[in-house]
């Protein structure tokens, strides 16, 4: 009965993941940025009075105020207004990217590393596409299905749909590498093989026993996936292939923002700064996350 | 090991052709007219003897075909024969025209050539030498003031996209300062001290942006790999023989932890080529990337699928380079 009272109580292990999260002093400073980004991004408007589209062309080029936070633009339109609705497009796109690119190179791996048969092929694909050359592809891509998306989905739902499968598809290879590794270490562990001995289906086996054991390697994957669709797509939307004109993104207001860098250069800076405030926060995210999941180094 | 480079060259064969078709049905499908530019008030059937003339009459797989027999032909033998001089090894035919320019693609991509070699290779090759030896010496004083202080930079270079350092550079050194030209002046010639200046100080901001990037990448492989080879029972003995700190570093665990680091940087080379995309479109330096991005506006296919194939070639050789130095470097990997 002693060693229960000396004993620590159960508990989640998710809890020591964040108490080794806690450690690292970067990426809990990022969490809390990248947590204020969203909100910012999310929230702001509801607060905000002035919409990210109204035009007010009296009040326009106006430099920062208590009625403007960051000034007007060359139309009128509220800059804070539009760096929120900016934000929401580009954060949108980063997460759903990262889901389905994630999602996808799980799959893959999964797959690849499971059953052996298919694995010779997938890995084949995967080596064929990582000698893709990526950029120029995801600006080819951008421009053929642009036309008959938008005229399917309208223009925003098309181009969104457009540039997050684009992103997703050309970013999965890693992951799946990642993944496919890890899984055929774990095929050879006892506890397969016994979990297998009993008669578990493959389905059952991978869904309960491989893939929360491949979590970890995932959820770093997908923070780095994170930042980089989110850098892509501002990519994108500053070579003028990305969502159209009048449609804020953080990209579209760096690449608008440059033709009056002379004269307030504000204007390009500030969602410059929002890009890199939130690639930076979710690398370091990553960064304490890899820390955090490794068991070899937490607890000590 | 022979045997190795050989099957691989095999293969690389196959997937370059299936890339080759991949871009091309890519293309295929692109609404994109190279007509679109031409006025309204040309007749249809001349239009159409317009589209004959640029060669899109045809089926796909006879284009696709004659494409790669000029891409792989034509076009290497002329490039062949400006290099050496020799006239005689151009093989007659049809070259690849750009729709825009309506000059052979491989005389373009050799004229725009020269200023992405200069300024992104120059980019490289800095963001080398300055990478290792910050990361060498962050790993051997780990959790130091200079360890963070390198690791919070390479962070920063990694997460800062070029499209926001670039305007940041051009804000302070061209617009506050007045130091450096926005725009890059090809048609400098160096042959002063003064021009040398000049070319100088038009490549200063490129570079640094381009190093600054390529820099953060390399310098975290380095440190980890360093670290990595620091907990090695090799290092406990070569101090234990009782070598100075100097060789122990510098010759064993440096060379050691140069063999992934030596792999990674080859894997980058060919971003040299398609990387600098972005970094050329904002400081107007008209290399390869911002052509491929004209002739993308311009629906000018030919350039297009001939500058991807030349980036994919790029990629799959360089992979090849960076499996087989693998191999060359560390004698415990045996492909055979």
């Amino acid at each position: 009965m002693t060693d229960i009272a000396t004993a620590r109580p159960p508990r989640n292990q998710w809890w020591d993941v964040w108490d080794q999260f806690k450690t690292h002093k970067g990426a809990l400073v990022g969490m809390i940025v990248f947590l204020f980004i969203v909100f910012f991004c999310f929230v702001g408007p509801y607060i905000w009075p002035y919409s990210a589209t109204y035009i007010d062309i009296r009040s326009r080029n106006q430099g920062f105020s208590f009625a403007h936070p960051m000034g007007t633009d060359q139309l009128g339109r509220d800059i804070f207004a539009r760096m929120m609705k900016g934000g929401q497009v580009s954060l949108a796109v980063g997460i759903v990217a990262m889901v389905l690119s994630v999602f996808l190179g799980t799959m893959i791996g999964v797959l690849a590393g499971y059953f052996r048969r298919v694995d010779g092929l997938l890995m084949r694909l995967t080596d064929l596409f990582l000698a893709l050359p990526l950029l120029p592809l995801l600006l080819v891509m951008s421009m053929l299905f642009r036309q008959p998306l938008a005229s399917i989905f309208g223009v925003e739902t098309g181009i969104f749909l457009l540039i997050v499968t684009a992103i997703a598809v050309t970013s999965w290879m890693r992951t799946a590498r990642v993944v496919r590794g890890d899984v055929l270490a774990l095929k050879e562990r006892e506890y397969v093989l016994a979990a297998r001995s009993i008669g578990t289906p493959p389905r059952r086996l991978i869904l309960r026993h491989i893939l929360p054991n491949v979590l970890s390697p995932v959820m770093v994957s997908a923070t780095l996936m994170l930042a980089t669709a989110i850098i892509t797509e501002s990519a994108l939307s500053f070579l003028g292939m990305g969502f159209p004109p009048d449609f804020p993104t953080w990209g579209r207001l760096v690449a608008d923002g440059i033709d009056y860098m002379q004269q307030y250069p504000s204007r390009a800076m500030l969602p410059g700064i929002f890009i890199s405030l939130t690639v930076l926060s979710v690398n370091y995210i990553g960064d304490g996350l890899r820390d955090a999941l490794d068991p070899r180094i937490r607890g000590r | 090991m022979f045997t190795y480079t050989l099957r691989r060259l095999l293969l690389a064969i196959p997937t370059l052709l299936f890339i080759a078709l991949a871009i091309f049905l890519l293309l295929e499908l692109s609404p994109g007219d190279p007509m679109a530019d031409m006025p309204l008030t040309i007749p249809p059937e001349v239009r159409e003897q317009m589209r004959l003339a640029l060669g899109l009459g045809e089926a796909w797989y006879i284009r696709f075909g004659k494409w790669l027999y000029m891409f792989s032909v034509v076009e290497p033998s002329h490039v062949l024969a400006n290099m050496t001089g020799i006239e005689s090894l151009a093989v007659e035919g049809q070259r690849i025209i750009s729709f825009q320019s309506r000059s052979p693609v491989a005389d373009i991509i050799a004229q725009r050539l020269p200023q992405t070699l200069w300024v992104v290779g120059l980019s490289y090759i800095l963001g080398i030498l300055i990478a290792v030896p910050i990361g060498v010496y962050s790993a051997y004083r780990q959790y130091s003031w200079f360890d963070q202080l390198g690791a919070f930079v390479s962070m920063v270079g990694f997460s800062l996209p070029t499209f926001f350092t670039g305007p940041l550079l051009i804000l302070i050194f061209s617009i506050w300062l007045g130091w450096f030209p926005i725009i890059y002046d090809t048609t400098l010639v160096v042959d002063s001290w003064h021009n040398l200046g000049l070319q100088i100080r038009q490549m200063a901001m490129p570079v640094f942006v381009l190093t600054l990037y390529n820099a953060a990448q390399i310098n975290r492989f380095m440190r980890a790999s360093m670290l990595d080879n620091f907990t090695q029972d090799y290092v406990r003995t070569a101090r234990a023989k009782g070598m100075t700190e100097r060789v122990v570093v510098l010759v064993h665990v440096l060379r050691n932890s140069m063999i992934p680091v030596v792999t990674v940087i080859a894997l980058g080379i060919p971003t040299i080529f398609t990387g600098a995309i972005i970094t050329e479109q904002i400081f107007r330096v008209n290399g390869l990337g911002q052509l491929l991005i004209i002739a993308i506006y311009a629906s000018d296919l030919p350039m297009v699928l001939t500058l991807s194939m030349v980036f994919a070639i790029l990629i799959v050789g360089f992979n090849l380079i960076a499996d087989l130095m693998y191999a060359l470097l560390d004698p415990r990997i045996r492909y055979d």
